[in-house]
């Protein structure tokens, strides 16, 4: 792989404060590489909107950063953290370094202004300089490159269907030209045949444009179709990053194994559904020790009273994986 | 006389509590989690207070309030601790047994208004089609015309105008807000998987809007029969001040209308119209304390945040805001308290 | 268009049930209203006043009561509106189109810098929540829970006497005639500072707190975080993004509101004995002129329908969802 392009180092993200506070991310490490699609899956309240929030400092009150360090390798210049940026440099870092386009595509737009309007006032912020034309002009290219006509500029997102709207949403992502593009369920909305559909322009346009992705979805088959690389969470916590193909061919982590037992496969051959006992944890209570243990069929010993680390597994192809398990003990810490 | 302050989008979304169906023992949880409610808990005290003046007013004060005394106009004393009017009459007595009156007006109009918009509202919600639209048409109507001006005209043609007709007059007059909310929540509620569920069995239609709507709509209710009551004292008290109705029951407005007709401003008579306002504004700022309790508990989003500012790690302050996370510490090494220990290696099989 | 014409079509009707109510309303007193007016006003009324409510009513000629109510539409539509008894033989409509423009002017404007003062500092509030604004609030409840009028005559009490620049009552000098003159403009401005002061404090608060509690609502929607996330700056985000939508509900609630400020307003004029049409009221109120508290009630009607007529144009205006179908 490339070089990196943001580095996520022992990120802690909560929701409020003192006796009250909930630990949603737990000492997340994880590392975007240049170009890179890195899935991101688990089921919901495992944290990764949470993360996806937290890094980009968008999560509402009472969310709450920690600790930890987001760093962030602009395309030339030298390397900074983003949690330490000033209001008006983060102000400046957002939708220039990262864009995000989130889970409901139905209400990202602001219902009152035009599709123009919307697109345009990224750009009036960003490029005060370029003048009214030449945003007009950007504005009607992104949707042309989203496959929009150029005369839905002047509708107002009640005009547009469903997937309209997320394709002008992917449109305004990129209008920048962002080096990193978090997509948090951006297809939960729609069916099917549209969430295909969107997701293959966008791999397509990263092709063309270069961007990273961070795909966020609890669909992991959407993932090992569409990613190069997949983390999966659960309880805050990082617990199997591996090449896509290697999560789906052998993962290594039984809840992994649990997730993509419960989801249909696309392509390949057919197996039955299981699906996971139990429910993911509270956030308030959660379990000790590895923090899956009471809903793992393969639980033993230590998993009860031990937190298992993010390591090297002993694999043949145990460089380009890590896992957090005590059934692959002999893992070498990954991260720091 | 006073803008509802919760608007009818805020009540529509179904937010939180509104958002599921009320079983019995999670009633009962909510209901006491309603009454934690430090704005509400303050309302129902104050509310509380006035209820007990109004039940005991006319025993316990000094004076007879007609009867005429021979201090004229004396600022408050030991004898008067409110003062006296023009035929030396004691305000505090006055104000005490006024209560009474406020409190029947206020209840038996929002009573009234209360059990017209539920049948109004949740029918026209409930039924749909040609009977919504000329239900709804009908609050709208009520809903435009100027309620007090309206009240004016109608009590004005009443030959007597006793309590209970004056409280009818304003309840038959001032539904149509509640039954507009009441119609919008009974409209999201009814496309709830519970109603239809309960719908699709072949249950009565009665029984579905008792059963099944009436407990969802509780918090809603109970929010217009507030707003009503402050609305129906207001209107109760404006009326007597004007002299609509009679000048010798009673009430908070008769005090202000003879401090008004007799010059207790040019003869700086301010304990003759003071107390009574400030009884008004204490009594319907109780009212809206409790209405901004069940405000908050149907919509969540309304509660306040708690604490807001935070101290981080290098001692600055920060506010927690949208669209700002807090960044409590940026340093790279892990927590203390939660870094994975080596120790737990060893453990390892 | 389609949705202006809804609203049109309903006003109107709204404009039909109000005089209709105002014809039956004396009509259902049981046996002869005027008999039972003279009773409840004790021999007050005089000869002339009982002849003008048997004309008023009908009642001098022997006709049912469609045919009544036909001739009652036909003397609204050539703007009879009866002989007021107070001011006899002056018609209503007289007495109404010298009183109306005050409160037209005094409420009117009072109102919609009322709404727009108290809007702003919602967004304010419900902007930067947590903050020093929160407490506005309780200060906001206290005050829209107090009578308009008692505000009114705590102002008059504290604020005006001999030495005071705002004059007690009236609404110009008394020594003046109303015309459009550098003498008459001042003192009528000046009359009007205190009435317009006392209806602004009691109505602003309502205001701020609905929409502190919109903005408040609208801060947790989706296209406010993408509105963070593009980097816009905070101004953008709370005014175009924020207030914008937040405005929405609000103006629906001005128009719905109307209705019941402009009774509290009304009470304001008689503590000041400003010249408008809810002083009219009260001196028809106390001298049993019962053409003239209808005449009253109708113009009142009429003008917070075209209020809400002008208010649903506003919100057809800000909100593109309503002009869909062009």
């Amino acid at each position: 792989m490339s070089e990196p392009v943001l580095e996520i180092r022992n990120l802690n993200v909560g929701y409020g404060l003192g006796d009250q506070a909930v630990r949603a991310v737990r000492d997340v490490n994880l590392t975007l590489h240049r170009g890179e699609v890195l899935g991101l899956a688990g089921e919901s309240g495992s944290g990764k909107s949470t993360l996806a929030y937290g890094l980009t400092r968008l999560l509402p009150p009472p969310g709450v950063i920690t600790g930890g360090q987001v760093i962030y390798h602009p395309a030339d210049g030298p390397a900074y953290d983003v949690l330490g940026l000033s209001d008006r440099e983060l102000r400046e870092f957002r939708w220039n370094e990262t864009a995000i386009v989130f889970q409901g595509a139905m209400n990202s737009l602001n219902p009152v202004h035009k599709i123009s309007t919307q697109l345009t006032d990224v750009l009036r912020a960003h490029e005060p300089t370029m003048s009214e034309h030449s945003r007009n002009a950007r504005a009607r290219e992104m949707l042309k490159l989203v496959g929009i006509a150029a005369d839905r500029m002047d509708a107002y997102p009640h005009q547009l269907s469903g997937g309209m709207r997320q394709r002008v949403m992917i449109g305004m992502a990129l209008i920048l030209q962002p080096q990193v593009v978090i997509m948090d369920e951006p297809t939960t909305a729609l069916d099917v045949v549209m969430q295909r559909q969107i997701l293959r322009q966008l791999i397509e346009l990263r092709e063309r444009l270069g961007f990273s992705v961070i795909f966020i979805t609890h669909d992991l088959s959407l993932l090992v179709e569409f990613s190069n690389k997949i983390a999966i969470m659960y309880g805050g916590r990082i617990v199997e990053e591996a090449p896509a193909s290697a999560i789906y061919r052998d993962s290594l982590h039984p809840y992994s194994a649990g997730l993509l037992g419960s989801f249909p496969a696309l392509r390949g051959p057919r197996r039955e559904l299981t699906g996971i006992p139990g429910s993911p944890p509270d956030l308030k209570g959660m379990p000790t020790g590895c923090s899956f243990h009471p809903r793992c069929p393969k639980a033993f010993d230590p998993c009860a009273s031990n937190i298992p680390v993010l390591g090297r597994p002993d694999t043949p192809d145990g460089s380009t994986r890590s896992v957090a398990c005590w059934l692959h003990p002999t893992a070498q810490p990954v991260g720091l | 006389m006073t803008i509802p302050t919760s608007s009818i989008e805020q009540v529509i979304p179904g937010q939180g509590s509104m958002a599921q169906p009320a079983t019995a023992k999670k009633a009962r949880r909510q209901r006491f989690r309603f009454v934690s409610n430090k704005k509400a808990a303050v309302g129902l005290i104050i509310l509380g207070v006035y209820l007990l003046i109004a039940v005991i007013g006319p025993w316990v004060a000094p004076y007879d309030p007609g009867a005429r005394g021979n201090q004229l106009v004396q600022p408050p004393s030991a004898d008067h601790w409110m003062g006296t009017t023009h035929l030396g009459q004691d305000v505090f007595s006055q104000l005490l047994v006024g209560t009474r009156s406020v409190i029947f007006v206020g209840f038996f109009a929002g009573i009234v208004a209360t059990i017209l918009s539920v049948l109004i509202g949740v029918t026209a919600g409930y039924v749909g089609g040609k009977t919504d639209e000329g239900l709804s048409a009908l609050s709208n109507v009520f809903l435009v015309i100027p309620a007090l001006p309206l009240i004016i005209i109608i009590t004005s043609t009443l030959e007597s105008a006793e309590d209970w007709l004056i409280a009818l007059v304003i309840g038959l007059t001032s539904w149509s807000w509640n039954a507009r909310v009441l119609r919008a929540q009974t409209l999201s509620l009814r496309r709830r998987d519970f109603v239809e569920a309960a719908r699709a069995t072949g249950e009565r239609t009665w029984r579905v809007i008792v059963f099944e709507l009436l407990p969802n709509l509780t918090a809603v209710i109970a929010s217009g029969f507030v707003g009503t009551v402050i609305f129906a004292v207001l209107s109760e008290i404006t009326l007597a001040f004007i002299g609509v109705t009679s000048a010798t029951t009673w009430n908070w407005g008769t005090i202000l209308f003879w401090a008004q007709g007799q010059q207790a401003l040019a003869q700086n008579a301010w304990w003759w119209f003071v107390p009574a306002g400030l009884a008004i504004a204490l009594l319907g700022t109780a009212l809206s304390l409790i209405n901004f309790g069940i405000d908050e508990f149907v919509s969540p989003r309304l509660r306040s945040m708690g604490k807001t500012k935070l101290k981080t790690a290098s001692g600055k302050t920060v506010r927690m805001r949208i669209g700002f996370t807090p960044v409590l510490s940026n340093s790279p090494e892990p927590l203390t308290h939660a870094s994975v220990t080596p120790v737990m290696k060893e453990v390892a099989p | 268009m389609k949705y202006f014409l809804q609203r049109l079509a309903f006003y109107l009707f709204t404009a039909w049930a109000a005089i209709t109510l105002n014809f039956f309303i004396p009509r259902m007193i049981p046996g002869d209203p005027v008999q039972a007016l003279i009773t409840k006003y004790q021999g007050q009324l005089s000869s002339q006043a009982i002849d003008s409510l048997y004309v008023l009513f009908g009642l001098d000629k022997d006709a049912n009561i469609w045919q009544e109510y036909v001739d009652y539409w036909g003397q609204l539509l050539r703007g009879d509106l009866g002989l007021s008894f107070t001011f006899f033989p002056t018609p209503v409509s007289e007495i109404l189109a010298s009183s109306l423009p005050w409160t037209l002017l005094l409420v009117g404007i009072t109102t919609v810098i009322s709404f727009f003062l108290g809007t702003s500092l919602g967004i304010l509030a419900g902007w930067r929540r947590g903050s020093w604004a929160d407490g506005l609030l309780p200060v906001t409840t206290f005050l829209s829970s107090v009578p308009y009028f008692w505000l009114g005559i705590i102002a008059i009490y504290l604020l005006t006497g001999p030495d005071s620049f705002f004059p007690s009552s009236g609404g110009f000098d008394s020594g003046l005639v109303p015309a459009w003159d550098q003498y008459f403009i001042p003192s009528a401005i000046q009359h009007s500072l205190l009435p317009a002061l006392t209806i602004l404090i009691s109505s602003v608060s309502g205001w701020i707190l609905s929409m502190r509690n919109m903005m408040v609502t609208v801060a947790s929607e989706d296209y406010i975080t993408v509105a963070h996330a593009k980097g816009l700056t905070d101004r953008r985000v709370a005014m175009s993004y924020a207030a914008r939508n937040a405005l929405l509900p609000n103006v629906s609630g001005f128009a719905l509101s109307l209705g019941f400020i402009v009774g509290g307003t009304l009470l304001v004029e008689i503590v000041f004995s400003y010249p408008g049409v809810g002083f009219q009221l009260f001196q028809a109120l106390g001298a049993s002129d019962y053409p003239l508290m209808q005449g009253v009630f109708l113009i009142i009607t009429i003008s917070v329908l075209v209020a809400n007529l002008l208010a649903d144009i506003a919100y057809l205006l800000l909100d593109p969802r309503t002009r869909k179908e062009g």
